[in-house]
């Protein structure tokens, strides 16, 4: 491989490597980081998904809509490799992992960031193992674990809370320990399952901005799963750009850009109804849609 | 489903439970400190509801067969009679339920919250394997700690049993002793430490299976709880006999 020498820590010079290999790395852009090829799974007699194909392309978001039991958080599942597709086939940037093994899976997970609906923080751990959690389980040096864990707080603006146990915070916090919890080691890929479930307004509308921040400034490619039609408007009409400072704003759609980087799939009964950009989908006349989306 | 296609399940699961926790030793990452975690807790934290259970044990066995040995006037031989029911039986039996009890309950209660609050999942997610990170080192610490907590009350037993029958009965100390000593021979001391080794990998392996196969949210966790309590208990007791049989024929066979 070419990477391997990057992999190795074998590279001095960075630039000099990314100008010998340009040709490499854009064709490796343009791979998908995600791939569903029409995936069929079924628990006994009940369809779960239904020959489900589409891509998140690097650097996007993708919402998946749909109500209860329609499949989405199994989506989610099987990018994991936590439940095997009946058939079709998953990549993820460009392997197809659909039989691949817990070895290999394990190193897939390395590259992906899960974000749970209630956090899913370990109970036991402070705020601080929570995040340190990936690093520790690869030893890394504490030195270099603490100052990882400090940025991924500061990221989500909750570096006060280090020392406290998952007991001591609120809902929205603990979500955003573990968006942090799933940033450490900057996974090119991030997976939101019902982030903002339950929360204040002002709150999802945090997590919605850290989202935001990931796809715009980090360049993360993300699945954003949710049942909340704000969370929608919010990542789908803005974006954010840094200042000179570094400071971090978020404009509308259509102010300095054109366009956001999210598309939307909605599915119903385990197949894909809708897929493509907010806008197509609002006006959609499908009774389904606008079902879900007016809740009338 | 019947009640033994139920049990074969069961049995399905919990050898693959333990095939997977051995396969989780071979591999690295291996965790060391958690192992020390749960020795403290399975361990030293036992240690007094197993203590207490041993003495008061010694004690009443000596209560209510004194008399009887006494009417014979074999009451010289009362410590021999405890330290056999102690050693080869009672001790490692009582100390197993008050563990599954105490311990096995915790277990199945700790990993069940972890699977409906979806941290297994994070587990998993984060690249880790439940099994090895949770299921292992609890299995090794029951391995080692239960065999130390049956010793633990076998001698507290002697030592109530000593107690009662010198204090109620007025049995020289050294009579007690000597009769102790007759009754404790290599096959009562191995009976004694095998068992509460199969006791602690049946309650460790039962109680991760049901804590980890929790499934219909927080009522689900005391059903698993519930469950993970009466099926290793159940399981000690059936097993005690066939293990007491098999060790039996074994150990005549031997030299010792």
């Amino acid at each position: 491989m070419v990477f391997d020498e990057l992999r190795n820590g074998e590279v001095r010079d960075v630039e000099d490597f990314s100008r010998e290999h340009a040709s490499v790395i854009k064709e490796l852009r343009q791979l998908p980081a995600i791939e569903f090829r029409d995936v069929e799974l079924a628990f006994d007699d009940q369809i779960i998904l239904d020959k489900v194909s589409f891509t998140v392309k690097r650097g996007e978001t993708k919402f998946v809509l749909g109500g209860s039991g329609t499949g989405k958080s199994t989506i989610i599942n099987l990018i994991l490799g936590l439940l095997k597709p009946d058939a079709g086939h998953i990549l993820i940037e460009g392997e197809d992992i659909t039989h691949f093994d817990d070895v290999e899976l394990m190193r897939i997970r390395q590259n992906i960031g899960m974000v749970f609906q209630e956090g899913a923080l370990f109970d036991s751990l402070s705020v601080y193992d929570n995040v340190a959690y990936r690093l520790h389980e690869s030893k890394t040096p504490e030195d270099e674990v603490e100052h990882e864990v400090r940025r991924m707080l500061r990221f989500v603006d909750l570096e006060a809370a280090i020392d406290k146990m998952p007991s001591e915070l609120s809902g929205g916090m603990r979500r955003r320990v573990g968006i942090a919890r799933a940033l450490v080691g900057n996974p090119s890929i991030v997976l939101f399952d019902e982030p903002t479930a339950g929360l204040d307004p002002p709150t999802a509308r945090t997590i919605c901005e850290l989202a935001i921040k990931l796809r715009d400034i980090e360049d993360v490619s993300s699945i954003f799963v949710t049942h909340e039609m704000n969370n929608l408007e919010y990542i789908s009409t803005e974006y954010a750009i840094l200042d000179r400072e570094g400071g971090v704003h978020f404009e509308l759609e259509g102010k300095t850009r054109c366009q956001v980087n999210t598309e939307v799939i909605m599915l119903r009964q385990g197949q894909i109804v809708f897929s493509g950009r907010d806008e197509p989908l609002r006006a959609s006349p499908d009774p389904y849609i606008q079902r879900f989306l007016n809740g009338k | 489903m019947n009640l033994i296609t139920q049990f074969l399940f069961e049995l399905q699961a919990i050898t693959n439970l333990l095939w997977r926790s051995i396969k989780g030793l071979a591999k690295k990452p291996r965790y060391f400190s958690d192992i020390i975690v749960q020795m403290d807790q399975i361990g030293v934290g036992s240690l007094g509801i197993v203590v207490l259970t041993g003495f008061f044990t010694g004690g009443v066995l000596i209560l209510q067969a004194y008399p009887t040995l006494a009417y014979y006037g074999a009451q010289s031989n009362a410590g021999q009679g405890v330290a056999t029911a102690l050693i080869r039986e009672l001790g490692p039996v009582l100390s197993a339920l008050m563990v599954a009890g105490r311990v096995g309950s915790a277990i199945a209660a700790e990993l069940g919250s972890m699977v409906v609050s979806q941290q297994i999942a994070a587990m998993r997610a984060l690249g880790t394997s439940p099994v090895r990170k949770l299921v292992t080192p609890r299995l090794i610490a029951m391995l080692i700690c239960l065999p130390l907590l049956t010793i633990a009350a076998d001698l507290f037993g002697l030592i109530g049993g000593g107690i009662v029958a010198n204090q109620l009965y007025g049995l020289d100390t050294n009579t007690y002793v000597a009769s102790v000593r007759t009754g404790t021979d290599i096959n009562a001391l191995l009976t004694g430490i095998i068992k509460p080794i199969f006791f602690g990998l049946l309650i460790a392996l039962i109680s991760c299976e049901k804590g980890l196969t929790t499934t219909g949210g927080t009522a689900g966790v005391g059903v698993s709880t519930t469950q993970a309590v009466v099926l290793s208990s159940i399981c000690v007791i059936i097993s005690d006999f066939f293990l007491s049989k098999l060790l039996q024929s074994a150990l005549e066979s031997t030299l010792f």
